[in-house]
């Protein structure tokens, strides 16, 4: 008799979807699971959407959101448009805000939830200050106004240094010491599997072109929701950054996530979602 | 840890044959400082060949690891606090100082981040 194999098919679901971002062609990948409030999640700079698998399969989250995740174009699944070989890429703020409302827009979202984290945490204030009418709710995990680079940037992409290699060994102190071995080595593998300099052309984004430090007493939390979710352990988005951030917001809440580090949805998927649970039972 | 930790490091590193295997291209002499404390660490083939203990005359290393014995007595804790517990957590806080030639560190980061680590009561995560 042989033995009954066995096996799970989660309920995430994956497509691709073709649209223009920059008025260039793109094709890139989209996962969601469940239905209701439509939830679109941001992945972290040089990863992709597998960082919100615990999300997905969340059947109590699942049950009242739909929740979406889309790998940024040169992430993931996703690919980098035609003529990625001609030039260096790098992410604007323009160019990632536009990305997220052109993705609401396709998917046909009507007011979503956006939770994004780390450079998904900084461009979800871009959300909250431009476009608060247009979500319901902004979750911003490892927000900082600003980051300051701590490290040469360069040494992410240079022909003769492994760039998978050195970036998941880059980000490895980025995860919290409470991280199941498992999960902790899943986060550092995405990052291992990050194109050339994709994670450094997002940094760009995150040290250089995305600072809102002198606006963020602009954003108005009475027209959309905005909470502030942060690893203790996180050192390129602090907890001190994010207090930051609520000093200067009336009405930002702030959750400091306990032994976590900058990557809380995919490095402690249970603990993560121990906090996300009670942000997202104030949202309807 | 304690200097008779530091010298131990080839018993805790070399058994260790993923470790080795992972930095089986590096050739080099580390020269690691804990406050005043000066020890001069040997690597070839991903092995620890030797750990000198100093004072040195004019010693000879590729890249230089340096920070006060307070700093890496908290990194080699069992639970260090935030900002403690990586070897780029402390040089972002400016309590690590990596000195001399980068290279060696920085494409064998993972390794240099096990290697240190295993001077860690109850091992790197």
């Amino acid at each position: 008799m042989s033995v009954p194999i066995r096996a799970r098919v989660e309920p995430v679901v994956g497509r691709y979807l073709n649209l223009d971002l920059g008025g260039r062609p793109h094709r890139l990948y989209v996962e969601e699971a469940g239905e209701g409030i439509p939830l679109l999640c941001l992945h972290t700079a040089g990863s992709d959407s597998r960082q919100y698998r615990a999300v997905m399969n969340d059947a109590g989250i699942t049950d009242k959101f739909r929740v979406i995740a889309f790998d940024m174009p040169w992430h993931g699944k996703s690919s980098p448009p035609a003529g990625w070989h001609t030039y260096e890429y790098t992410l604007t703020s323009q160019g990632y805000i536009d990305m997220i409302l052109t993705v609401c827009d396709a998917l046909s979202l009507d007011r979503p939830v956006v939770m994004g984290c780390s450079i998904g945490g900084r461009i979800v204030l871009n959300l909250a200050l431009d476009y608060p009418e247009r979500f319901r709710a902004l979750i911003g995990l490892q927000s900082g106004a600003h980051a300051e680079p701590y490290y040469d940037l360069q040494w992410l992409h240079r022909p003769d240094v492994h760039g998978g290699e050195i970036c998941a060994a880059m980000i490895s102190g980025l995860i919290g010491p409470s991280a199941p071995q498992i999960d902790r080595w899943e986060t550092q593998w995405h990052y291992a599997q990050g194109g050339p300099g994709v994670f450094r052309g997002d940094l760009y984004f995150y040290t250089v072109d995305g600072d809102v430090r002198d606006r963020l007493s602009a954003i108005d939390t009475r027209r959309c929701p905005l909470y502030l979710l942060t690893g203790e352990y996180d050192y390129s988005c602090t907890p001190d950054d994010t207090r930051a951030i609520a000093q200067s917001v009336e009405g930002a809440r702030v959750t400091i996530m306990k032994g976590m580090g900058h990557f809380p949805m995919s490095e402690d998927p249970e603990a993560f979602l121990s906090y996300l649970r009670p942000v997202l039972s104030e949202i309807d | 840890m304690n200097q008779l930790s530091i010298e131990r490091l080839p018993e805790l590193a070399n058994g260790d044959a993923w470790l080795t295997h992972r930095g089986r291209f590096i050739d080099v002499s580390l020269m690691l400082e804990v406050g005043e404390e000066q020890y001069l660490i040997r690597i070839r083939d991903g092995g620890v060949e030797s750990v000198e203990r100093g004072p040195f005359v004019m010693p000879r290393w590729t890249f230089a690891l340096r920070a006060s014995s307070e700093d890496w007595k908290t990194f080699w804790s069992a639970t260090p606090p935030p900002g403690y517990h990586d070897l780029i957590a402390m040089l972002k806080f400016k309590r690590l100082r990596l000195e001399g030639d980068p290279y060696p560190f920085m494409t064998h980061l993972r390794y240099f981040k096990d290697l240190l680590g295993r001077l860690r009561e109850g091992g790197a995560p």
